[in-house]
Formats: C-alpha cells, structure tokens, sequence
C-alpha cells in the first residue's frame, strides 16, 4: 500500500493505494466518491469517464498511482458553484437525455471534454465522439440532442420530444 | 394544454437531478461497515463432473473469511421457475434442480462452483487463483436440435433435454392443417431469432445483511421486483419467512428484464452473512454478466402463411425450438409460448393459427425474458412472412398488410389465439406513418440513391403486443405461480403533502416524476407536493415490480384507485366541515366546494382535520388519510403500432446504414410525452442492435465467444440515426382508470423486422432477387454473401 495524494475537484485528497489499484477503484471505494460508474471491464462502455488534468480519461485503464499529484475533476464536481446543474447537465434533463442515470456521469464527462475540444459540433461529431460511452436506455437521440443544445445550437428541429 | 406537471405534461424528470450530479444510489454504492466480499468461482467449461474441491490453500490465505461450496448449501432450495408450462401430452414440464452451487455438475460456462469470502476484494480474486478444482469436462450440447435428438443430458436425472413440448392452440391444429392443404399460396419461411445479452449498464450487485439479534435479513439487489426476489428466495430456497426478509432495490441501472429474476447470488449473500454474521457483499463484474445473466430470445423457427386467391391470410402455423439454456430462469418458460404463441394473430384477421414449441434444455446461459420477450419474436416472424409472402405474390408488403388488418368496427376483437384486443386502430398508425416518413417520396429518393451507386429499401412492420401484464386469474390458469396486480399505499399528511409507496420499480422509467404528475392531477395539487417511493419491501405493501410494459397500467391503476379512495374519504371530512352533503362535494384545483354555494375547503384544511380531528365524525370514521389499493387487471393492454425504416446498401461492401427509421405507436393515453418519446427510442436501438449488431454466440464446446463489448456489439451512438416517433394514433385502453397501454417494449418489438425487411427490399431493388431472407444480426458479412452467395 502507497499513500496517493492529489486534487479532486478541486479538494487535495488522499489515500492508500496498491500498484494494481484503478483510479476508478480508488475514487469510489478510497474516496467513497460512488458517482463515477463502473460498467465493464475492458475499457468499452465509458462511464467511468473523468477528466485528468483536463483531459477525458477513461479510469479503469488508470493505476491511480500514475496519476498521482494530477488535478481529477468527476460527476460531482461539475455544477455550477452554487449547486445548479451546469449548462451540459441541464440541457441532459431538459432533453430527456437520460433515464436509469448509469451511463450519465461518463456521458456529462465526454460531453464536457467534446465542447471544450469543439464548442459547436455537428450531429456527426457528436455521436463520433460519444462512441466510447455506451448508453442502453437512451437510444441515443436524446443525448446527442442534449450536447448539441449544450453547444448553443438550435435543437428545435430535431423530432419533437 | 395540459397542466402544468399534470397528465400529458412532458414534465422534466426529478429524479434527473441526483443522476446528472453523481448522487445517484446504487446497490454497489451501498457499503456497510463491516462488510466483506465475494468472488465467485466459475466453471470454465460448458459441461463436466466435478471430481475434487479443495479449498484448504485459499483459506489459509491472508484476509480470507471462508470458501463456500454446495456442502455449505445442503438443506437450501434450488432456485425456483415462476411458471409452469404443460407438453401436449398433458404433463408437466420437466422442471430439474437450479442449484445455489453446482452440485457435483457443471451444466454452463459461468456456473458457479464456489465463493471465496474475504476482507477485501482482491483478497477474495487472488485466494480464487489457490482454491483447486477438478472436473472432468463432458461433451457439451449447444445446437437445440442435436439436443432433443439424443445429444449429451445437461440434467441426468431428468432423462430428456426436452422441457416442454407445448401446442397452442392444440384444438385448432387439425383445422389449420386443412386450411393449409387448401390454401391458394403458402409461404414458408425458417428464420433464428438471435440470442441476445440484456446488458443494463449496471452490472448485477448484491449485498446481504444479517441481524443476529432479532434474526432480520437484508438484502439490497439490482432487481426489478424486490417483492418478487423476497418471495421466492424466502419462501423457496432459503426458508426466511417474508417479516424477517428485507428486500431492497434501490436506484437500478436499467434492467431490460434481466433483472427480474432470482439469482444465485442474491440467495449465496444472505445465507453467507448469516453464516459470518458479517455483511457480504458481490459485484459482478462485466464479463461475469455475460456468463451469469440470464440471456435473451434465441428461438429457431419455420414460419408458414397460408393465403386464399384473394390474398387473405388463411391460416398460420408456426413451429419453434426455443433455448431454456442449462437451468429454468425464474419466467422462462412463459416466454416462448403464453407471450409469444398468443401474439400469432397480430394486427390481423387470420382465423386459424397454430404454434408447436419444443423448449430445450442446452449447455449454455440460461435464457429468459429480455425487452419484449416472446412478443418480438413473434412480431418478427409474422412480419418477416407477410413480407415474403407479398414479394411472392407480386403484391405491396404495405397493401397485403392493409387487407388483412383488423377493421376499426371489430374491436373488442376476440383473436383465434385467446387474447382478446379491447381497442386499436390499423390502419390509423399505418397512414399515420406513411405520412411522417414521407413514403410517397421514397422512389425518388430511391432513384438519387441508385444514382449514388447505393441500394435505397424501405421496410415495414407492424407489431402487437400485450402489456399491463396480467389478469391473475387468467395467468394462473396458464401455469403461473404468482398474482401479477399491482400495489400502492397513498399516505397524505397532516399538511397535505403526499407519499406513495409503490410495488412498481423503476429502473430508468421515470415513475418518480410520472407518478406524482397522476396524483397532481386527480387532486389538484402541486406535484412538488408528492413524493413516490419503491424499491423497497419494509415500506411498501406485496408488489410485482417492473416488467412487461405494466408500471403505469398496472401500478399507476394501483395507485388511481389508493387515491379515489382518499378523495372520497377527504370529500366526507369536506362535507362535515361544511355541513353540506357528501354527494355535493367537489374536488377542483386542491379546492372542495359544495355545489351551488360558495362555501370552499382548501386540500390542507382537509388533511389537517384528518390527522387533528377535533372537528371530525369520529363516530363514523377513522381519523387519518391513509389508503391501499391492489389492482388486478381484467385483461392485458394491446399497444400496437407501424414501423418505418428506410436503409442504404452498399453494394460493393453489404454495410447496411439506417438512413430513417419512424414510429407510429398507439399507446392509448400518454402521460408523460417526453419520457414515452424516451422509452420508445431506446426501444427501438435495442431492436436495431438486435437487427444489425448484436449476437450472442456461443462455440460448439459451449464457449461464449461474444463475451466482451469487444465481441459483443452493442449500439453506439454512431450506430443509430435520429429517431421520428408519434404516438398521436390513441385508441385509450377501455379497462384501466388511465386509458394506458404501455410503451417500454414496444421499440425492441417493432424494429428487427422493419429492418430487415428494408434491407430485403434494397437488395431486391438493386436486383439481388435471389436473396428471400438474411438472419440478424445483417452484418456487412452476411448480406454481401447472401448477394453473392
């Protein structure tokens, strides 16, 4: 066991680790921050996704003590300061985009990580993108339909409801 | 327009909000302190003897609690079946033990042999590596026909591979013979319906608890039913009686129905944390799921249609092998004959159907009810047939289908397979779908594809299916042990604000939000003002859970009749407050008034003279306002719609894309329409995925060879175009206080044949008229060798 320290959400952090321990592992079980989700175990189905000094990360491909000292942000981290739901994760609920909520919190990650990359994505760029985070509820529509809102862009077109 | 957050408001859901911020709480969320873990142990061969366990070495490993085995389980039940199904022959079903543990043999790859419980999970995952195990492997029996002829016994002591061997409806058989022999065209068509792995996002977790004192049981699972799980674990395999058993479902990570059924696991961690008297906790990991979940479809099928000179469907009959996989799931034998030989008649007219199911017992997962269950499978050979048939005869798939239709004026319909349809409208849902997906426009559309080098197809299919399962009577008659009605305790309190307690779950459905805009409108109240809670045995009275499309018209009709019971009893405290006569009470908005006065009670006087009864009939009647209601149904609900879909093939590679894909659903009345709109979608890619996608495949020795989401694909967003859905075509159901159908599968049973049918017909178009069907998944492999094959 290795003590790992390093910020998360913006709060330094620490714990003790093994070698072989994820940083998905680390946060929900060292930190008890259970909003990150594990959903598989090849590094398919993406909702484990957090950002890594900014960048979108899948955390079950991460030991956490390659990560150590780095600046993690999760699920919880990402409303606004005074605790109302962000742009992105507004415009998930006010588009419906999603509904059992387990894929969620690497969706909002990925999405998150796309508008920072490509503030105005199109359709098809949005669903490239989101192909690492598998959703079995949604079908997709409404998910895509949520990020493009997100993006300032005209959603009124696409099937109603 | 509808009320703000009332009924046919697309209110936005509140349960968002905790899901979107990381404060959502799942079973695997939930730690007890204490708590040690579990690491099944799991055969890697499809079929074998278990010689040796020797699990002295792990033990002595460091962290490790115990190694459980079946000698730990001597004197626990075997994992029950919730249905029994009778062979034509008049005998039961062949019903063999579904261990805790395998005892003595391995039927699966995935069964489990044993558990190591330890401090830490990997402390359990490295003693694993030290627990020897010995078997001796056996020829495994995958192929469903090699099974019942004299392949390999997956259960020696029953003496056949054969379950069931079920005929429906047997009566009409001899007819539907004759009609054959005298039809003027028959279409014959052999099809598989593919197996397929539910996969909710959320792996399967269980925790059991234990309290020595008072000798409680808790156990808090990814289920679907808790009610269900603490019936039939309780009272079938590990003798708890239900007051000493708590069964918790808290937020569920979607289920598709995997998640109905009993599990090992959820038995092995309640019995082991009375044993330890420690918490016991088991997380499946993925791959774990795909070897341990119960699985969907995988039926072989010959499909024959048999039509007169002008066309009209004459007689069908079908005859399928379907796969039980090496143990009974909790529902599996219902699946392929009470939900799928009863939805032969379809949106038609046929007279005479008859369908002969053999159910078959093989060395793979065990297969059960999956989004739909028995309904896509039968949509999808009806459709394909009609399809086939039309191309046969040189008629219009659309035509042929409108022909055929039940009309508008024969509803209530009695079908020659049992059900009996209350409403519906055909033909609405078909012009209403025409119109949407602009098929006046599609050869023109077709021709600029031509131009393009690609194959333009447009497919179509319509399905039926019935939901709001189940009037219980009914169902007992068929072989079912459970009541399927539904419960709800409505609690108002003292100022106004309402608690409902509900034996509906939900798993992603929303009910949170559309159970409380229900109650918002029959009171008059701010939905803020109601809180719906499930999930949980200790709170809420015997429910059956979530599945079959019934929460809203079963469940929600459980809670509508809770609250007529409330707004009756709230009206007589109104009239006594205003010296009026009962019958002259009005609820309105949150308001009683007495007809023509203008005297008014506002919600919260009412409640509050309930519970501070000082100016209340005591005399007459019980302070408080609290109220229970069970709902059986009287029949099932028959939503039913027309699906479009429209696909490019590439000749030159068979990669089929989805260009469009409409829906034209009859739900009867809506409440919610964003989340409906929302249930269909992820409908409709799981029937896409099942479509072009997804395979469950298993090898000749009983291998999963799609085991990951390396190998097995599932839908991703650059998979599936925008959808069009419409659900305007309503004929309200007759026989629920909502007028509701049910949405949740229609999606998943609608589709598969919408596309292949589209593919058919691009391939058709472009020529390829040899190719008459291609078995799902249509992956690029498999259309470009049935175009040169």
């Amino acid at each position: 066991m290795t003590k790992v320290s390093m910020t998360v959400n913006g709060r330094t952090v620490s714990g003790e680790a093994e070698g072989r321990t994820l940083l998905s592992s680390f946060l929900r079980e060292g930190l008890g921050m259970t909003g990150t989700h594990i959903g598989c175990d090849t590094s398919q189905c993406g909702a484990c996704v957090v950002h890594v000094n900014g960048q979108a990360v899948k955390s079950c491909t991460v030991f956490v003590q390659d990560v150590a000292g780095s600046d993690v942000r999760t699920i919880e981290g990402m409303a606004n300061a005074d605790g109302s739901l962000s742009v992105i994760q507004q415009a998930f609920q006010d588009h419906h985009g999603l509904q059992c909520g387990f894929c969620t919190p690497g969706m909002v990650m990925s999405a998150a990580a796309l508008l920072k990359e490509n503030p105005t994505p199109t359709e098809s760029e949005v669903r490239h993108y989101l192909e690492g985070n598998i959703c079995r509820c949604t079908g997709y529509h409404n998910i895509v339909k949520a990020v493009l809102a997100a993006s300032g862009q005209d959603v009124s077109k696409i099937a109603a409801e | 327009m509808p009320k703000d957050g009332g009924i046919g408001a697309s209110t936005k859901r509140r349960e968002d909000v905790r899901f979107l911020t990381g404060k959502g709480r799942y079973t695997d969320d939930i730690n007890i302190r204490g708590q040690l873990y579990a690491h099944f142990i799991r055969s890697q061969v499809a079929h074998g003897t278990i010689r040796k366990i020797d699990t002295r070495d792990a033990e002595a490993m460091p962290g490790v609690v115990k190694v459980f085995t079946s000698a730990d389980f001597t004197g626990v039940g075997g994992i029950p079946t919730g249905w029994q199904v009778t062979s034509r022959d008049g005998q039961p079903m062949l019903e063999p033990k579904h261990p805790v543990l395998a005892e003595g043999k391995v039927r699966h790859v995935g069964d489990p042999i044993a558990v190591v419980v330890a401090e830490t999970l990997d402390q359990a995952r490295d003693a694993a590596e030290a627990v020897e195990i010995d078997i001796d492997e056996l020829p495994a029996v995958v192929d469903m026909k090699a099974a019942v002829k004299g392949g390999p016994l997956v259960h020696d002591e029953i003496g056949s591979n054969l379950c069931y061997d079920w005929g429906f409806v047997e009566e009409n058989k001899a007819a539907v013979d004759e009609a054959f022999k005298k039809a003027a065209h028959v279409t014959t068509l052999d099809l598989v319906n593919n197996r397929l792995i539910a996969n909710p996002m959320e792996p399967r977790v269980a925790v059991g608890d234990y309290e020595d004192h008072s000798g409680q049981h808790t156990l808090y699972t990814t289920s679907q039913n808790p009610h269900v799980i603490r019936l039939l674990m309780g009272a079938f395999v590990l003798a708890i009686p239900e007051h000493k058993l708590r069964v918790v479902a808290p937020d569920v990570g979607g289920g598709f129905g995997s998640k109905i059924y009993h599990y090992a696991e959820e038995a092995f961690v309640t019995k082991a944390a009375q044993i330890l008297k420690r918490p016991v906790k088991w997380t499946s990991s993925r791959s774990e799921a795909f070897i341990s979940d119960a699985q969907g479809r995988d039926h072989l099928t010959r499909i024959q249609l048999a039509l007169d000179a002008d066309h009209n469907f004459t007689a069908l009959r079908c005859e399928t092998y379907a796969n039980m996989g090496a143990y009974l799931s909790t529902f599996a034998p219902c699946i392929p004959t009470w939900l799928h030989g009863t939805l032969l008649a379809g949106n038609y007219k046929t007279p005479l159907v008859y369908t002969n199911v053999k159910a078959v017992f093989t060395n793979t997962v065990p297969v059960d009810a999956y989004r739909g269950a028995g309904r896509p499978e039968a949509t999808f050979q009806l459709e394909r047939v009609i399809d086939m048939a039309a191309r046969e005869l040189g008629v219009s798939p659309v035509e042929l289908r409108r022909k055929n239709f039940i009309q508008p004026d024969q509803f209530p319909y009695q079908t020659p397979v049992a059900v009996v349809y209350d409403t519906g409208n055909y033909q609405a849902t078909l012009d209403k779908l025409l119109d949407l997906s602009d098929h006046a426009g599609f050869e023109a559309r077709a021709a600029e594809s031509k131009a393009r080098g690609k194959l333009r197809g447009f497919g179509l299919a319509h399905y039926i299916e019935a939901c709001g399962i189940a009037p219980s009577n009914l169902v007992g008659q068929l072989g079912a042990r459970a009541g399927l009605y539904e419960s709800a305790t409505v609690r108002v309190n003292a100022t106004g604000s309402i608690t409902v307690f509900t034996g509906s779950h939900s798993h992603g459905q929303g009910h949170e939000t559309t159970f409380a805009q229900v109650i918002s409108e029959m009171i008059g109240i701010d939905a803020s003002q109601v809180d719906i809670v499930h999930g949980d045995t200790s709170n809420s009275p015997m429910g059956m859970g979530t599945y079959g499309s019934r929460s809203l018209a079963v469940g929600g009709s459980a809670m509508v009749k809770a609250t007529n019971k409330i707004i009756n009893k709230a009206k007589k405290i109104a009239a006594h407050l205003m010296e009026a006569s009962e019958a002259d009470i009005e609820l309105k908005g949150g308001k009683f008034t007495v007809a023509g006065t203008d005297k008014e009670k506002s919600w919260v006087d009412i409640t509050l003279a309930a519970y501070v009864p000082h100016n209340y009939p005591l005399e007459s009647m019980e302070p408080g306002l609290e109220e229970t209601a069970f709902y059986d149904p009287s029949n099932f609900t028959y939503p039913a719609g027309a699906y479009g879909c429209e696909v490019e093939v590439d000749p030159d590679t068979g990669k089929v894309t989805i260009l469009s894909f409409t829906a034209a659903d009859d739900f009867g009345n809506v409440v919610n329409p964003m989340i409906v709109a929302g249930q269909v979608h992820g409908g409709l890619a799981q029937g896409i995925g099942q479509a072009m996608l997804e395979n469950c495949v298993f090898d000749e020795n009983g291998q999963l060879l799609s085991g990951s989401f390396m190998d097995y694909a599932m839908p991703r967003a650059d998979d599936v175009p925008f959808y069009s859905v419409d659900h305007s075509c309503a004929t309200p159901c007759t026989h629920n206080p909502l007028g509701v159908k049910g949405c949740g599968e229609a999606g998943a049973i609608g589709s598969p044949p919408a596309v292949v049918n589209a593919v058919l017909d691009a391939l058709h178009r472009g020529g390829f008229t040899h190719v008459t069907h291609i078995d799902m998944p249509v992956s690029p492999s498999r259309v470009w060798q049935a175009m040169h094959g």
